[in-house]
């Protein structure tokens, strides 16, 4: 029997198969999350951290089906530490890749930088380690952008009381970056000291490149600091902490964490382990079911990590891991890649037993960081690696 | 506050002289300027630090390596970036070497990586207490050695077979070139000393700071500002104004902070040669005619 068509039936055949393998191919299209972070240059291990904090999250999305039957695929571009280059890698990631959301890196003037655009495009953007207030708290409303790392207000006090407390600081001196960083954590604690009632000793800034730090610490050391608070990145801070040794300058330093997004041990050298400097995670000490199978999965998937000491820098690791499974959640709830739809999602999650804490509400329509104060940890170098300040 | 900006501005001084050198010799020897001298100064750091670092090389065979290494950079530079062009007299080895010293930024970042590194010194760990400044033992030995070339130099322009070679050459290339002179052998020989004072400036100066590929190029621009600053003659005059620039960047940042570092020194430099549009230390020339 020949199978004989009309020119309506064969129409029709065409079309079914033309949405078929559109509906196939669909399927097969990966959701592109995008990451602009520092991939290279002094900031290269923060980079290299939130990488594999987001890689371990996709792959146990995708060993459980991916999200809406599609993989998901991590897209990333070297900001180089960058706000210019951070721009152009955002507007790439909207434009050309699709991504449905992107990720930040270390650099809070690159993320800042990077604000009015992703809120214009209405495309999610999830801070994991850049911890200026204003990336956040913005003033855009709807906000699309989104943290799970510190904020600089809430770091700043964590910061003097630590410098108070167990540093025993009375008169510090802040030695700060200059740029957008440096400048929110300039407010920020100045507002903290004032709070505690904490005459600081002065304000000296830095550039990224400058190769002497000596000069401003001679500045606060004569106006009679007892203790130097640093916001900085690894290869400055380290000319800093150099810097104090030149001076036989033995005062104590309590940082920002922008140190541990480098080189800082190998910089600084033997006094590289006086710094205390603040954390979201620790990888030490006892984990919880979520610890412990990160840790797994880490060791499993890079050579390198043969201990939990290896996973440097664990903040980027564990930041990134986090916001990639509560973007997961958003996105599984949106039942759609729509970035307006993603940002409605993550202001209304509800629990996620997660690497950092137990989050409730992370997010909300006011508050678009889903980590406090309670969430910080000091911690110093030994050696190269990262373990918690006991005492 | 002073004294210990003041042992600052000498370490970092001494270092703009030591790169200001060879911008004068090469001037001096061939009426260009090799503005890739500050990619020399990166090459000595960082061939010292693969040499010593990655590869396990004992220090002393390290250094003599990286020399190696910095002079055979400036046979490159005045072979395919200076001579193509001065033969045409054309002057775009100005741009010209601006590109090499790119392309070598380039290659050491391909080679050595993007990130900062450290390079470990007995004589930059401990600081020794002077007068109630401390300071590392290298801060004092890094002027010392910028002095010491400063003053080789000085004495093998006056006292060796190949200095008078190169006084005659600078007097009149044409003239030195009749009396049997290898002018253009002469020429390469000094961009590839002057290539080497730079890399012994990098290989000093690493173990105070980090060693990265793009070390050269504010180093660089400082050393060539020195160099218009000194007069570009005179070897003493340079090195003194590499001392007066460090010291002044110092100052201006112990007493004004580093903000203004730059917009006084660079406005200072622009007011000197304002006075003196030869240079502070130029000698001065009678032309007769």
């Amino acid at each position: 029997m020949s199978l004989v068509l009309s020119r309506r039936q064969a129409g029709l055949f065409a079309a079914s198969a033309l949405v078929m393998t559109g509906q196939a191919a669909q399927a097969a299209e990966p959701i592109k999350i995008g990451l602009v972070a520092a991939l290279s240059g002094q900031s290269a291990k923060s980079g290299e951290g939130i990488t594999r904090g987001i890689s371990i999250a996709i792959d146990e999305i995708n060993a459980g089906g991916g999200l809406l039957g599609r993989p998901v695929e991590l897209v990333r571009r070297d900001d180089e530490s960058n706000p210019a280059k951070g721009q152009t890698a955002a507007r790439e990631m909207i434009d050309s890749e699709k991504a449905v959301a992107i990720f930040g890196g270390i650099d809070s003037p690159v993320s800042q930088a990077i604000v009015s655009i992703v809120n214009a495009a209405k495309m999610p953007f999830m801070g994991v380690w850049a911890a200026a207030t204003n990336i956040t708290r913005n003033g855009a409303d709807p906000n699309y952008c989104f943290r799970v790392s510190a904020v600089d207000v809430l770091v700043d006090k964590r910061l003097i009381a630590h410098a108070t407390g167990v540093m025993g600081m009375k008169k510090p001196g802040l030695m700060l970056v200059n740029n957008g960083w440096g400048a929110s954590n300039n407010n920020g604690l100045e507002a903290a000291a004032k709070a505690a009632n904490l005459v600081l000793a002065g304000v000296e800034k830095f550039e990224d490149k400058d190769v002497d730090m000596t000069p401003q610490l001679q500045r606060l050391r004569d106006a009679g600091a007892d203790g130097i608070i640093l916001v900085g990145n690894a290869a400055p801070g380290a000319l800093v902490v150099k810097g104090m040794q030149r001076l036989a300058w033995t005062a104590p330093v309590v940082s920002h964490w922008g140190i541990s997004g480098g080189r800082f041990p190998e910089l600084a050298g033997s006094w590289a382990s006086k710094v205390h400097f603040i954390q979201t995670y620790s990888f030490f000490g006892k984990q919880n079911a979520v610890g412990e199978k990160v840790v797994k999965a880490l060791k499993a998937k890079y050579a390198d990590i043969k201990g939990v000491g290896d996973i440097v820098p664990p903040v980027g690791v564990a930041n990134a891991y986090d916001a990639m499974m509560l973007l997961a959640m958003a996105i599984k709830s949106a039942n759609s890649t729509d970035g307006e739809a993603i940002r409605a999602a993550l202001e209304g999650l509800g629990k996620y037993n997660g690497l950092i804490k137990s989050y409730d509400k992370p997010f909300s329509h006011a508050n678009h960081d889903a980590l406090d104060e309670n969430d910080y940890v000091m911690v110093r170098y030994n050696g190269e690696q990262i373990e918690p300040v006991t005492g | 506050m002073l004294s210990s900006a003041l042992v600052a501005g000498f370490g970092l001084g001494s270092m703009y002289g030591l790169i200001a050198l060879g911008f004068t010799l090469t001037f001096a020897v061939s009426g260009t300027v090799n503005f890739a001298q500050g990619s020399s100064f990166m090459l000595g750091a960082v061939s010292l630090h693969l040499l010593a670092i990655s590869y396990h090389w004992p220090m002393g065979v390290a250094v003599v390596a990286s020399l190696l290494i910095c002079a055979a950079w400036g046979l490159v530079v005045e072979r395919l970036a200076i001579r193509p062009f001065v033969v045409k007299g054309s002057n775009a080895w100005l741009m010209a070497t601006v590109a090499l010293g790119i392309v070598l930024d380039n290659c050491a970042m391909a080679v050595f990586g993007k990130e900062p590194r450290a390079l470990d010194s007995m004589f930059a760990d401990e600081p020794w207490i002077i007068a109630g400044v401390g300071v590392f033992p290298l801060q004092l030995i890094i002027p010392a050695v910028g002095l010491t070339l400063a003053a080789l130099l000085q004495q093998g322009l006056t006292r060796t077979v190949l200095g008078l070679k190169l006084r005659a050459t600078v007097q009149n290339s044409d003239a030195a070139r009749l009396m049997g002179i290898n002018v253009t052998a002469l020429v390469a020989v000094t961009f590839a000393i002057a290539a080497a004072f730079a890399g012994i400036a990098g290989m000093l100066v690493a173990p105070l700071f980090n060693v990265a590929y793009d070390m050269g190029t504010l180093f660089g621009i400082k050393a060539f500002a020195v160099a218009i600053l000194g007069g570009m003659s005179r070897p003493w005059g340079v090195v003194l104004a590499g001392l007066a620039f460090g010291l002044l960047e110092a100052t201006t940042t112990s007493l004004l902070g580093s903000g203004s570092t730059q917009i006084v020194t660079f406005s200072l430099v622009i007011v000197a040669l304002a006075i003196a549009p030869e240079g502070l230390f130029a000698r001065r020339r009678t032309i007769r005619v």
